[in-house]
């Protein structure tokens, strides 16, 4: 039967290793002032972590080519909903405010 | 459309297979193959997965807005998390997945009571997740930040910070991390089921696809919690 | 072919007896009549909401109802409507009839699944009914915040968890036929041999599956936030209402082609059979499916044009919302192709057919005037919208779904309805429709606002039109209940291919088919739509060798 290709038990020993040593990292480099950087920087991490979780751990690289791409397909539109709801924000500000007094309501909307 | 009614080839194969009673284990009249079930369970449950993924993801979608407009109260409300904590938490949930692989791997050479070690073992890690969990939301109780009628924001050493923003921030953390919580505690109902089929046995090398497919489900609560760690209590 | 004689043969009707054997079935198609069933009396209560919608129109004063009363029942009729109607129509009634058939299996892939759904949308119906009686819901379907998180006094809680629930449903149907159509085709059904049916449902379970999630923890976040008061859509916390409108819509507006998609599938299958031509630009209407439920999920701000959103996200969504025309446009043109130089034969499926391609292009086209940034300024919340959508829903998917109940009529009861009935009450249908909602595009563009019962003066005039109108409508809608239940009783018994139609169900199996479908699966060997004389075999002439040696089911 399919893919049945049974991992070698020191492959999931090694991803575990390297999902702890992911963990440790991005506790660690939240104390290191990057500026902007550090919150990228933790989704990379994350993301690589549930890389390996997805390709190793749920057999996904031993799949067929449909299977990973129902799992992308699942993080694309999350991209599109972030992408496209953070753009409204972003792009808020860059109008000339109306003439109008809004209370600021803590937004710091400008 | 030209339509043979004939023996397909499926057909044939489908009477030759009915011989071998260690492969129909489990196999539902409406396949042809036990190959074919196999099959489409898995692509059922990435697809019920993909699903999820989108549950999860309108929260962190409104996470990512609020975080960009109160980044000062939102950096302030997850230095109230407990990092050590929520590290211990990673780790052990991170190892749940890793036993919950080996359960997998086990089911897949038709070791039936290493599976239900390897379960068990995914089930203790995953009640130590969940105690400590109780563990800090009770804390969080305490100190009054679980939004509700008992909220109260007095940390005047945080400056520039409106009450109304952080309790936006332990809004997304309560909801966040309740839903994942949930999801465990499902997991957990699902994996006594699994351990009650294993020692019925139906499950062998031939039929593992309830233990795969409650691998992909609990690797998918694992992946959650990777990125939820991070971005809830490592604000920098 | 089949040696079954057009009378009393055991079929999946008569199989078994008992409300046991229905409730708990697991067939497919007796899962497909129960949605029938359920749904056409979600769309009754729907349709009473809107008479008494229409009947307070008739005056400009707010006479009939109380400003709070009327609130509630626009808001009952779009929940109604939208979620407990449209949503399920085709894809609960039709697709789950006729995917399994028309792919050659015996079921989908999962059954347990598929009646779980169905119980799921019952269950959801039941709260939502709930709320209703208890005096329901004054927010608009569309939920907005704060109003429906802090301040509206009705039951939205239950409500929200009604549609939640119903929410499920909708995923889980949607991932049967996903992995239906991926794994249980025939031995020789390649993808581009399959009916355009399938394509559209293939699109509309995408929609459904990667959608609703969102919607689901959004009406979560809102009942969290009425009754724990955690903050999140509450300006005087910060919380931005816009967001919700966001979460809201990244659903909603996928959610509306989820209302039209199954349409399209439905309506390709129609004019092929009626024009007796194969389907122009097969390939384009297969790929137009998937392009629209891609592209649909990038086009959600165009709800929220007027909301706050910043003016050059709303240029993204509203250049966004033009592209998304394109394939839907590409539709029409290609049924229009198909039936140059068919032999058109005017049945009453046809009819509606053609009556969905004047009146979709209509809504289509309105679609776009609302989608510019410029002109929704002006027509935002006036009934030029309502109109747009009723156009496209109504005038678009109820049609669709009419057709397709008339086209599969005789293969799912085993009954032919009076043709005659058929032409009278799509006659109704379509007048009625026109006179109920083409003078509330003129009476939104004059600037009447959309969910207020009361209007100025000089709008009434049109506002009798609407009302009249939708009597019509009405009484058209009423024809075909009654003569469709009628033909169950005294119809003619249906041969095993009436309209002498290409496909797998209608080829493969009598009129009902029994119960497991198919006697032995079958094997296709050709294209669809293989009508007339002019159409083709497969370009491809390996591939109609050996079905064995095709490549995997993927």
């Amino acid at each position: 039967m399919s893919d049945h290709h049974i991992l070698p038990l020191k492959t999931y020993f090694l991803i575990f290793g390297a999902l702890i040593f992911g963990t440790f990292l991005t506790v660690a480099v939240t104390y290191v002032d990057l500026g902007w950087f550090n919150t990228p920087l933790a989704l990379l991490i994350a993301g690589t972590k549930a890389t390996l979780v997805i390709l190793y751990f749920m057999h996904v690289k031993y799949s067929h080519k449909l299977v990973g791409l129902f799992a992308f397909t699942g993080f694309f539109f999350i991209i599109i909903l972030l992408a496209l709801t953070l753009q409204d924000y972003y792009t808020r500000g860059w109008q000339e405010p109306l003439p109008v007094d809004f209370l600021d309501l803590g937004q710091n909307l400008k | 459309m030209v339509i043979q009614i004939l023996k397909s080839p499926q057909t044939q194969l489908r009477r030759k297979k009915l011989s071998d009673t260690a492969q129909t284990v489990g196999r539902q009249h409406h396949f042809e193959t036990a190959e074919q079930q196999y099959e489409s369970a898995t692509l059922g449950m990435w697809a019920f997965i993909a699903q999820e993924i989108l549950f999860f993801g309108g929260l962190f979608g409104g996470y990512c807005v609020y975080r960009n407009l109160y980044t000062d109260a939102f950096r302030a409300a997850s230095s109230l998390l407990d990092i050590p904590l929520g590290t211990f938490n990673t780790v052990v949930l991170i190892g749940s997945s890793l036993t919950m692989a080996l359960a997998v791997r086990c089911a897949q050479q038709g070791r039936p009571k290493a599976i239900i070690s390897w379960i068990l073992a995914t089930l203790a890690l995953g009640s130590v997740f969940l105690v400590v969990k109780y563990f800090e939301y009770s804390h969080k109780w305490h100190d009054n930040l679980v939004p509700g009628a008992s909220f109260e924001w007095n940390h005047p050493e945080f400056v520039n910070v409106f009450g109304g923003n952080v309790k936006i921030f332990f809004s997304f953390y309560f909801v966040m991390t309740g839903m994942h919580a949930l999801h465990m505690v499902i997991g957990a109902f699902l994996m006594f089921w699994l351990i009650y089929k294993v020692m019925r046995g139906q499950i062998n090398e031939h039929y593992y696809t309830p233990v795969e497919n409650m691998g992909l489900y609990w690797h998918f609560v694992d992946i959650v919690w990777i990125f939820l760690f991070p971005l809830l209590y490592l604000i920098g | 072919m089949n040696a079954h004689a057009a009378e009393s043969h055991k079929n999946y009707l008569n199989e078994t007896y008992g409300l046991k054997s229905w409730l708990l079935s697991l067939d497919h198609k007796r899962i497909g009549i129960m949605y029938l069933i359920t749904i056409s009396a979600f769309f009754i209560l729907g349709g009473i909401f809107a008479s008494f919608i229409r009947i307070e129109l008739l005056t400009p004063k707010g006479d009939l109802f109380e400003a709070e009363t009327y609130n509630r029942i626009f808001t009952m009729h779009g929940v109604v409507m939208i979620f407990f109607f449209l949503i399920p129509s085709i894809p609960a009634v039709l697709g789950n009839f006729l995917l399994p058939l028309m792919l050659g299996t015996r079921d989908v892939a999962f059954p347990r699944l598929n009646l779980l759904s169905f119980y799921l949308y019952g269950f959801g119906g039941t709260f939502t009914m709930l709320a209703i009686v208890l005096g329901g819901v004054d927010t608009g379907w569309t939920f907005y915040t704060p109003y429906s998180s802090t301040y509206s006094n009705s039951f939205v809680a239950l409500a929200l968890v009604g549609v939640f629930i119903n929410g499920f449903s909708s995923i889980l149907t949607g991932v049967n036929f996903i992995v239906t159509i991926h794994k249980m085709r025939a031995p020789g059904l390649t993808w581009f041999r399959l009916p355009l049916f399938v394509w559209a449902h293939y699109a509309t379970s995408l929609l459904q599956v990667l959608g609703t999630p969102v919607v689901a923890i959004t009406l979560l976040l809102v009942v969290f936030e009425r009754v724990f008061n955690i903050g999140i859509f509450n300006p005087t916390l910060g919380g931005d209402p816009v967001l919700m409108q966001h979460l809201f819509w990244f659903y909603s507006h996928p959610a509306v082609y989820i209302m039209i998609l199954p349409g399209f599938g439905v309506i390709s299958e129609v004019i092929a059979c009626f024009a007796r031509r194969r389907i122009f630009g097969y390939s384009f209407i297969a790929f137009s499916s998937l392009a629209i439920a891609i592209l649909g999920f990038f086009v959600w701000g165009h709800h929220m044009f007027v909301s706050g959103q910043s003016t050059y996200a709303g240029m993204v969504f509203s250049f966004l919302t033009f592209l998304v025309a394109v394939p839907s446009a590409i539709k029409i043109f290609n049924w229009a192709f198909t039936m140059y130089k068919g032999s058109v034969q005017l049945d009453s499926p046809m009819l509606y057919a053609l009556g969905f391609m004047g009146l979709f292009t209509i809504g289509g086209l309105t679609g776009l005037v609302c989608a510019t940034l410029g002109v929704v300024v002006h027509i935002h919340d006036t009934y030029f919208v309502v109109a747009h959508f009723h156009y496209v829903m109504v005038g678009g998917m109820v049609m669709a779904f009419l057709c397709g109940v008339h086209f599969w009529w005789p293969k799912i009861t085993g009954r032919m309805y009076s043709e005659s009935m058929g032409k009278l009450s799509v006659t109704l249908i379509y007048a009625g429709f026109n006179l109920t909602f083409l003078p509330q595009f003129v009476v939104g563009y004059l600037g009447m606002p959309r969910r207020y019962h009361t209007y100025p003066e000089e709008y009434q005039a049109l506002n009798i039109m609407s009302t009249a109108g939708s009597s019509v409508l009405g009484l058209g809608f009423g024809l075909t209940f009654v003569y469709l239940i009628w033909s169950l009783f005294k119809g003619e018994k249906a041969t095993a291919n009436p309209y002498k139609a290409k496909g797998l169900e209608w080829e493969g199996m009598d009129s009902p088919p029994i119960a497991h479908n198919f006697i032995d699966i079958p094997v296709v060997m050709e294209e669809a739509y293989a009508y007339g004389p002019d159409h083709h075999g497969d370009p491809d002439p390996k591939k109609s060798s050996d079905p064995a040696k095709e490549k995997e089911v993927v």
